[in-house]
């Protein structure tokens, strides 16, 4: 969606990490050619409604990933120590 | 005729989560009632499995439940689309929904609006938004009424005129007098039982109805011939080369708007902290699983030779009643009385979340913004309350006053319209680029044409002209009188093309605009604001008495 003005990094306050790219590959189901056939079908259910469930958990495994991956950047601010003069300004108001 | 031994189970679970809406006042209790953050946002405070159970009882309403199976049955592989979106949203919405919870618990926004407020310091940008997020909740609250009065005209309450809308009635009052004392607590305890519910029934059904009717295969094949024996060919077990398109945009447009819609967003920011929601990405999937075994039910449904109950109020088959009949023809009837609480739990819970997000949206964006703008915490909570009842006394209106199926095309347009906050709202959330007023004429130029694109989309079974659903062939996609698809009979979903639109006209406006350096306003937020996390000293303290600085 608005992932490439990421790299506006400074004056957005926007945090670049890699591992978020495999937030992108769920959407590869969205490619319908590839799974819309009745064969190879499993418990008798086509292709097309059994690869799809199989995404089900690609989803969870890529952002269980971004999760974990992620998680020591969640709070480098330390709390109530601002990184610049706007935080400072910013922060005295509330 | 009444079944009364599901009846009594249906009436016993419904005391059940009567009695739990109340108590839910004293649950967690904070402060006061007498607070947005408290009434409206239940004390930003829900932990992981809390806003688990919220959120899943927020989005997979028992329309969905209900309607989601009757697409299947009636239209083929198409109605499977609610799979992949339901994929793909989670981890879409991940890191925006992070950000707008921590510039929301900064500065104590309660709603979207109050975000593109804060972030435009543009007051009419700030009421499109918000008057988009009311427009598209109002009918996906009637939509739950369709889902609760298939359960009940399936038990046999299947009266003409009022009396009809009668048990409908009763059951909106209890839910309307215990949102109004309980708040978001309400629905928060309620969703507990609601899933549980939900789960074991779903559990049930998916293992014991396909062994019943030979398995899958057998299923797979009834769908089959019976979509071969009809005339139409867009209905097919497999993907036409006509719908793919359809299927695609369909599934992205739709993760795309609901977690635009208000509802949504209030059970994110009722959530603790970042970790809460981020837990919760994770784990909310399970509910698609459970929804796309669900769908396929709209096939056992055909296996089983469900025929669809008329609607004697308004004398229509109503394939939305094929799952409820489905549970009653199949199982027994107590069992058959839990399902048909799970489904009618399943829309109170939605109903009263939306309620409770629209009070919000109209005391914070509209009453306190235009009508009184030095309300006090306590007024604006006193107000809330007030317009929860509104909300819902209008939603049952548009029930009993107006066809059910006005309210099933609305709630397709609302998914079009709510659309068109995405640059205002979602965009926002990572850059200010875009220009306030270039962002206003897109919205304008979206809806607009978004509007008139469903206008042109007729609906031959219906035996409509117009407003026939949200899929446009290409052919009839027209920009002041171009056709740039002339002959194509490739679907389309029309959110989507509107907000491409939309984006456009944003993109050039903010070019030009820029050009001419008209102002921009002033933006009330600091870049650090997007990523604070619990225990900073930045967040706004919850249920926050003391005077809002001005905007």
């Amino acid at each position: 969606m608005s992932k490439t003005s990421r790299l506006r990094h400074d004056q957005e306050g926007l945090r670049w990490n890699a591992w978020n790219l495999l937030l992108l590959v769920p959407f590869l189901m969205l490619v319908t050619p590839w799974f819309n056939a009745i064969e190879p079908t499993l418990f008798g259910m086509p292709f097309f409604y059994w690869s799809q469930f199989a995404w089900v958990p690609v989803g969870v495994a890529c952002v269980a990933i971004v999760y974990v991956r992620t998680r020591d950047e969640s709070s480098p601010l330390a709390p109530g120590a601002p990184t610049d003069v706007d935080d400072l300004d910013e922060g005295a108001g509330r | 005729m009444i079944q009364w031994t599901e009846l009594a189970v249906f009436s016993v679970l419904f005391a059940v989560i009567t009695v739990m809406g109340f108590m839910a006042a004293r649950w967690q209790r904070g402060s006061t009632l007498d607070h947005l953050d408290e009434w409206g946002l239940g004390g930003r405070k829900f932990g992981s499995w809390i806003t688990w159970f919220l959120i899943g009882g927020d989005l997979y309403t028992a329309y969905t439940f209900v309607a989601v199976p009757a697409l299947l049955f009636g239209a083929g592989a198409m109605g499977f689309f609610a799979l992949p979106y339901t994929v793909i949203l989670y981890p879409m919405v991940f890191l925006p929904v992070l950000r707008l919870w921590s510039v929301s618990r900064v500065h104590g926004y309660v709603t979207p609006a109050d975000f593109v407020q804060g972030r435009y310091g543009s007051s009419l940008l700030a009421l499109l938004v918000a008057i988009t997020g009311l427009v598209a909740t109002m009918p996906y609250i009637a939509l739950q009424l369709v889902g609760l009065e298939a359960v009940l005209r399936t038990m046999g309450l299947n009266g003409t005129g009022i009396a009809g809308h009668l048990p409908l009635l009763v059951a909106f009052v209890i839910l309307a007098i215990f949102t109004y004392q309980s708040g978001l607590r309400a629905p928060a305890l309620i969703a507990f039982v609601k899933d549980i519910l939900i789960y074991v029934v779903i559990l049930v059904a998916v293992i014991y109805l396909p062994a019943r009717f030979g398995g899958w295969s057998a299923i797979f094949d009834a769908a089959d011939t019976k979509f071969q024996a009809t005339e139409a060919t867009s209905d097919n077990i497999l993907l036409t080369g006509n719908n793919q398109l359809q299927y695609i945009t369909l599934a992205l447009g739709s993760a795309l708007a609901l977690f635009l819609y208000p509802h949504a967003l209030t059970g994110v920011l009722a959530s603790r902290g970042r970790n809460v929601i981020k837990r919760n990405m994770m784990a909310l999937p399970a509910y698609s699983l459970v929804l796309g075994l669900l769908a396929l039910l709209g096939y056992v449904a055909i296996a089983a030779g469900v025929k669809p109950i008329t609607n004697n109020a308004t004398g229509r088959a109503d394939t939305n009643t094929i799952v409820p009949v489905l549970f009653d023809n199949e199982f027994g009837s107590l069992f058959a009385g839990v399902a048909f609480a799970a489904i009618g739990i399943g829309a109170l819970v939605p109903a009263a979340i939306m309620s409770i997000a629209a009070a919000n949206l109209w005391t914070r964006n509209i009453y306190k913004a235009y009508l009184r703008r030095d309300a006090t915490p306590r007024q604006e909570a006193a107000q809330a309350k007030i317009a929860s009842l509104v909300v819902k006394l209008g939603a049952v209106l548009f029930i009993i006053a107006i066809d059910p199926q006005f309210s099933i095309d609305l709630q397709l347009i609302g998914g079009v319209i709510i659309l068109q906050t995405l640059p205002a709202v979602a965009i926002a959330l990572y850059t200010r680029w875009l220009h306030r007023w270039a962002l206003v004429a897109g919205w304008v130029v979206g809806m607009g044409y978004g509007m008139y694109l469903l206008y042109l989309i007729p609906n031959p079974n219906a035996g409509r002209a117009h407003f026939g659903g949200s899929a446009l062939a290409l052919d009839k996609l027209t920009l002041f009188g171009w056709h740039p698809f002339t002959g194509s009979p490739v679907q389309i979903y029309v959110g989507f093309v509107a907000l491409t639109l939309n984006l456009l006209v944003a993109v050039l406006g903010t070019l030009v605009l820029r050009a001419r350096n008209v102002a921009e306003g002033a933006d009330a937020t600091s870049p650090a604001d997007y990523h604070a996390d619990e225990g900073s000293e930045r967040l706004k303290p919850v249920a926050d008495v003391s005077v809002e600085p001005a905007r």
